[in-house]
């Protein structure tokens, strides 16, 4: 989980308490990976118990600043210097339906339109939100990742609905 | 909230040739676009869309149902004023660009305003302009073949900007350009659609697409689905 590595990212840039991590964490990912304040001082005993970072003092208010160490800071270039391998992502429901529905020979048209214009409806929101936040460049790349998702998956609709029309075995069906 | 449409289709149909060969490229086609508001139209190849951007600009007559710009119908208006409308209203981005090589950016801008009958040196002023807003006033003096892909796609928007037109029509008016460069297209078709023109955006990438407020989906000549902006007041 990048949580870890997401939090020595922020504390390379100086020292932090644990509620300001949450913050900045929030918005570097433009909101779309929130994190409650329980996750970031979790992540953070952990860190401490791989000498990850060091904490200093509790103050009056009984906060405690949090500091990265060389192995937290060698940690990170090493996060940063190794690829993300393309992961086991969770199996995609639409991916599956619509295999379902081709194979129990439902009419897939319905489907494909119905989808494309809820996916359409999430692109032209992520649209919305990338031009109010077009000067943030950490958020501005976090929906740009989303649209291009977004993008793939509604051209993937499209790649569906074309080789289905040409389908001598889909054409029978819906004749 | 009334709206009012700068431009109209209502049941269009186009259809080419007759007998066993005709083509139908349009049919039953009911389409409104709004000032202030970008449609934009989507489809597999073949399905309609520059022809539907045709009729809409008056480059094309539907074979039935009618269009209609700023109130005015275009189904019995004679050639002539056809082509004043047109002129007058209408700014086009045409699918290949249809930029004259053998003119600079600035003159490819200017001469379709001196062709509405404007002086040359408003024509040339509004020219400058509108290659300024589109960030083009460095290159004003080249030639098509001495400027990049992107910006001879800039020059041909900015031809069809010049003269504050109602009615924009972009037929794939970001080409194969990277996505940056086609963000600022959408950037610039945006901003004069918030100034008040009514957009009409052909495009096959659904990133673009996503710029507008309301996207039409075309298959085989018929509207098969809209996408409205969600959020957006009910029309
Ligand atoms: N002048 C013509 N004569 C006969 N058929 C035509 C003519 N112009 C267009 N068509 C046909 O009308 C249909 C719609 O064409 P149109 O150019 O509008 O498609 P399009 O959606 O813009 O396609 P593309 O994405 O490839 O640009 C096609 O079947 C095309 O072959
Ligand atoms: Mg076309």
């Amino acid at each position: 989980m990048a949580i870890r590595q997401g939090l020595l990212a922020l504390l390379s840039r100086g020292p932090r308490y644990g509620y300001q991590l949450r913050a900045e964490f929030e918005a570097s990912t433009g909101a779309t990976w929130p994190l409650n304040i329980g996750q970031v001082y979790t992540t953070l005993s952990r860190l401490e118990r791989d000498g990850l970072v060091a904490p200093g003092e509790q103050d009056d208010q009984g906060r405690v600043v949090y500091t990265i160490t060389e192995a937290g800071r060698a940690e990170m270039a090493r996060w940063f210097g190794t690829p993300v391998a393309q992961a086991d992502r969770p199996r995609d429901e639409l991916v599956i339906k619509l295999a379902m529905a081709v194979t129990a020979g439902a009419d897939v048209r319905p489907i494909i339109q119905a989808q494309r214009t809820a996916t359409m409806g999430t692109l032209q929101r992520l649209t919305r939100a990338r031009r109010a936040n077009a000067e943030d460049p950490a958020q501005r790349l976090v929906l740009d990742s989303m649209i291009f998702q977004a993008e793939a998956e509604q051209r993937w609709l499209d790649h569906c609905e074309a080789v289905l029309a040409a389908s001598p075995q889909t054409q029978e069906r819906q004749a | 909230m009334s709206f009012d449409p700068v431009v109209r289709l209502a049941d269009v149909g186009r259809v080419h040739g007759d007998g066993p060969g005709a083509v139908t490229a349009l049919s039953e086609v009911n389409l409104a676009v709004g000032a202030g508001e970008l449609v934009a139209v989507m489809g597999p190849s073949g399905s309609g869309k520059s022809t539907l951007l045709n009729v809409a600009g008056g480059l094309d007559r539907p074979t039935s149902g009618d269009v209609v710009v700023e109130d005015v119908s275009l189904t019995r208006l004679p050639a002539g004023e056809l082509a004043a409308l047109r002129r007058r209203h209408v700014g086009y981005v045409f699918q290949d660009l249809n930029l004259i090589p053998s003119l600079t950016a600035l003159e490819n801008v200017t001469l379709p305003r001196e062709l509405d009958g404007i002086r040359f040196r408003d024509a040339r002023r509004q020219a400058l302009e509108v290659l300024a807003e589109v960030g083009l006033a460095e290159v004003a003096d080249r030639f098509p073949d001495e400027i990049s892909g992107g910006q001879r796609q800039r020059v041909a928007i900015a031809r069809a900007l010049a003269g504050e037109r109602r009615l924009i029509l972009a037929d794939e008016p970001t080409g194969a350009l990277d996505t940056p460069t086609g963000d600022e297209i959408l950037q610039l078709l945006r901003a004069r659609c918030d100034a008040g023109a009514a957009v009409l955006l052909v495009t096959h990438e659904p990133r673009y697409a996503a710029w507008a407020d309301r996207v039409v989906f075309l298959r085989d000549g018929r509207v098969a689905d809209t996408a409205a902006a969600p959020m957006e007041s009910a029309r």
